[in-house]
């Protein structure tokens, strides 16, 4: 298992626990890549019916389930989501969206106007309505990662931590036998590249083409507040920005409380590489569509905002599964914002894969070699 | 989308040659130098008057007669800030007092430099563009946790100073002045000085290993001559220095009441049975300062690790970063004290000068350089002495506090490392909330990565993309100055 983040860390839990012989190397420590940045949303509300939503509707259902035997430390939380819509027009795509996702399985009610007070009191006046997602949690990722490694680790598997892989290993036929680290081979007729937003490297390592990408995105962090806002709170445009394919810049606002009092602000999305540096224009777009959702929110002071890179894929669906190209080699990654919530549902499909089960839903949609093909036939970008 | 909203222009203010941020000793230099080659400077500090921490002037209504008494080199201070007076008068400096700036971002050549005022950010903002900038934030005190440290009546060494010439005020009457480093002689002479009692100045480190670079010592008589008399007031106020030893435990119910001080080894492990009562009511303590990198690293100027054990930035012959348009001085590029600060606030201005206008190097900025060669080579020597040795995670107790703000302990932090696969600093932060709360780990962040244990951790910079507390509304408005 390449990766020790929330997906790494989730394959290794369901591997383990299914009896394989796992190790878990990561160049860095345990969630110290996306992971860390990540804000831990559970979230069903942002898809729209079709193979990614499945994903999220299975994964929700495996994330109660591991609410109840990984700790409380995980901060496992299923507060719900509740999506404002600000216009008569944005409210009709709303609710046409969210006629879809009901169809598909998804838990949502329509909220009038009058009735976001209640739900949510500081809310600015004057939307137009909303829909309440209550299947929409929350984890805080970092812990969740190391809590599912430790139970990984208690079901057998080794952590090495601190070690690049350096190689892909594969024998005469062709097929992986291993990788190579800083600190010696790893030999295992199994590789699973769940390397987050590195995923295009360790494929490039295996000789195959992975077109990862970094999509950035920055998070606000204010003082701590007493609980002002009790759900996950965001516009609906969000959902549109989260499926958009531009490299510019998109911003939206999400907006939610957290248990040790901060509230986390987010969420923008830019096709930067792996630009580092502070972008004051981005962080400003965020505070002003947070103070205009919330007008509470105007007078805290924000302590802290930091970065992270979303592994983004051009589908906007993540690679799980075989790599029919080299025999042995599996792939957990390019889940973009979605990491956190899609974890356990991708380590059950990469599991069923590798142990040759029958899997939980159809896994063709996001069969790592698509983009392969695309580009074969001149279709691919 | 309608609430993604698009790229706007946004409406560009005035531009300066050279914006100094920091107006404590390297600052001030740099801008009065800069002005008197022709620049127009913006000297943007967040204090109400300049001095930085090392010039603490006493409040004004405190009707204080003799501020010098509490400052070696007063004169050249006063000196530098009658310049900065008529520079002022004359149009060359603009003196933003109550300014802290939050971040700079590079807008095409320029900087543009974003700033809250008031004591909490809620006064103002000022944003406003340089060609060039000069970095001089100063530092911050170092300090490492052991049982008891959270008590009332335990003061940094450095803040107490700084109490004592900003307000004229003891912190207490029996004081122990501990912790490892040349600040805190002067500390305990201040204190005596200004009546107290100091029963003990208790020194982790040795004086002793200063011996063993004769060269640098002789390089740097000013040093000399500083510990010589800082040796002698100690003697005349009956202080005696208790080298290779610590406080490893504060006791008193509601506030201090004693300390014990154990012996250390050369590790800095305490020695089992060593320990030694001293009866106080405020325990002063401080592990040396580390340098305010937040602006620098925030746009990138790559930092080294310094000889103890902090992260400094990496700077040339001519006090420039690495990044381009950027310079710093004093201690942001290594804890060096005073004169250091002064010569190289002097220098970086003349560097600043060259590029702007061109022309030779000087003379003057040569002897400069040689100076600062000199001093550097002292702090380098300085900061190895007093570099914390690893056995001083052997002070705290499972559940001794490091991170006071969210309340972590060390048994917190050595569980996720032993159990959770903590590697390093930053992961250490993500499990435990270690440096998330209001000084964002300005205060525990080297004990956190000591702690960690991670080596390719050690002397990192720490990453605040925010160098302050920025209210909201301030953010919101920050992309359109036009607003502000």
């Amino acid at each position: 298992m390449v990766g020790a983040g929330v997906v790494g860390a989730a394959c290794a839990y369901y591997a383990a626990r299914s009896g394989l012989v796992v190790a878990v190397v990561d160049s860095g420590p345990v969630a110290g890549g996306t992971t860390g940045a990540g804000e831990g949303n559970l979230l069903v509300s942002d898809k729209v019916p079709g193979p990614e939503l499945d994903l999220a509707l299975l994964s929700a259902a495996l994330w109660r389930e591991l609410a109840q035997v990984l700790p409380h430390a995980i901060e496992f939380e299923q507060k719900g989501g509740l999506v404002v819509a600000a216009s008569p027009e944005s409210l009709a795509t709303l609710t046409a969206t969210a006629s879809g996702q009901l169809a598909a399985g998804v838990r949502a009610t329509s909220v009038a106007a009058d009735e976001l007070g209640s739900l949510e009191p500081h809310l600015a006046p004057g939307l137009a309505g909303g829909f309440l997602y209550p299947q929409d949690a929350q984890v805080q990722p970092a812990l969740a990662a190391a809590h599912l490694v430790r139970a990984a680790r208690d079901a057998g598997a080794s952590l090495h931590p601190g070690q690049a892989v350096t190689a892909v290993l594969t024998g005469p036929t062709g097929a992986v036998r291993g990788v190579r680290t800083g600190a010696g081979d790893l030999l295992a007729p199994v590789v699973v590249n769940a390397t987050g937003v590195r995923g295009g490297e360790l494929a490039a390592l295996a000789g195959v083409e992975l077109p990862v990408l970094p999509r950035r995105g920055f998070v606000l962090v204010t003082e701590p507040l007493p609980r002002l806002i009790r759900h996950k709170v965001y516009a609906a445009e969000y959902v549109a920005d989260v499926s958009s394919a531009s490299a510019a810049l998109q911003t939206s606002p999400v907006v939610e409380g957290t248990q040790a009092g901060p509230v986390l602000i987010g969420a923008s999305r830019e096709r930067v590489g792996f630009d580092r540096t502070l972008s004051v224009p981005v962080v400003s777009r965020l505070a002003t569509a947070a103070a205009a959702l919330f007008p509470v929110l105007a007078d805290a002071r924000v302590l802290r905002t930091y970065h992270g890179f979303r592994p983004y894929l051009p589908d906007h669906l993540p690679a799980i599964g075989p790599d029919r190209r080299v025999p042995g080699l599996f792939h957990a990654c390019g889940h973009e914002g979605a990491g956190i919530g899609l974890a356990p549902a991708t380590a059950v499909l990469v599991t069923a894969a590798i142990r040759g089960e029958e899997p939980a839903l159809d896994p063709e949609p996001f069969r790592p070699d698509r983009f392969d093909a695309a580009s074969r036939t001149g279709h691919g970008s | 989308m309608p609430a993604s909203s698009a790229e706007q222009p946004a409406a560009r203010p005035e531009r300066t040659e050279l914006a100094v941020v920091g107006a404590g000793p390297a600052g001030l230099a740099a801008a009065v130098t800069a002005a008197d080659g022709g620049l127009d400077v913006v000297l943007l500090d967040a204090a109400d008057a300049p001095g930085g921490q090392y010039y603490r002037a006493p409040a004004p209504g405190l009707g204080a007669t003799r501020p010098e008494a509490l400052h070696h080199g007063w004169a050249e201070f006063a000196a530098l800030v009658a310049r900065l007076g008529r520079h002022r008068t004359a149009g060359r400096i603009r003196h933003l007092t109550g300014h802290h700036v939050w971040a700079v971002e590079r807008s095409g050549a320029d900087w543009t430099l974003h700033a809250v005022t008031g004591p909490d950010g809620r006064d103002g903002a000022t944003t406003l563009d340089a060609r060039r900038l000069l970095i001089a934030t100063g530092s911050v005190e170092r300090q490492l946790p052991f049982p008891g440290w959270t008590l009332p009546g335990v003061v940094g060494a450095a803040g107490a100073q700084a109490m004592l010439k900003s307000g004229l005020v003891l912190p207490g009457r029996r004081i122990v002045v501990a912790g490892s480093g040349p600040l805190l002689q002067a500390v305990a002479v201040s204190l005596a000085r200004a009546g107290a009692r100091v029963p003990a100045l208790v020194e982790a480190s040795g004086y002793g290993a200063y011996g063993r670079a004769p060269l640098v010592l002789a390089g740097n008589p000013g040093r000399l001559a500083e510990g010589a008399r800082h040796g002698a007031a100690l003697a005349r106020h009956r202080i005696r220095p208790l080298t290779h030893r610590a406080v490893t435990a504060v006791h008193g119910t509601d506030r201090v009441e004693g300390v014990t001080v154990s012996r250390l080894d050369r590790e800095w492990r305490p020695l089992p049975g060593t320990g030694r009562r001293i009866d106080c009511d405020v325990l002063a303590v401080g592990h040396g300062l580390v340098p305010q990198l937040d602006l620098a690293v925030g746009i990138g100027c790559a930092t080294r690790c310094g000889a103890d054990g902090s992260a400094a930035l990496e700077l040339d012959d001519g006090l420039r970063t690495t990044v381009p348009g950027v310079w710093a001085a004093g201690e942001t590029g290594g804890i060096g004290g005073v004169r250091l600060a002064l010569t190289e606030g002097e220098l970086a201005a003349r560097s600043v000068i060259a590029d702007a206008r061109g022309g030779p190097g000087t003379a003057r900025a040569a002897a400069l350089c040689r100076s600062r060669r000199r001093m550097r080579a002292f702090a380098e020597l300085m900061g190895a002495v007093h570099r914390p040795g690893p056995g001083w995670t052997d002070w705290t107790a499972a559940d001794t506090e490091v991170c006071r703000c969210e309340e972590v302990t060390t048994g917190a932090i050595r569980t996720a490392v032993a159990e959770l696969g903590a590697g390093d600093s930053r992961t250490v932060k993500l499990l435990t909330r270690a440096g998330m709360g209001w000084c964002q780990g300005r205060t525990c962040g080297f004990a956190v990565r000591e702690l960690a244990g991670c080596a390719a951790d050690a002397g990192a910079p720490d990453r605040r993309p925010l160098a302050c507390p920025v209210p909201l509304s301030v953010l919101a408005r920050a992309d359109r100055p036009e607003d502000a």
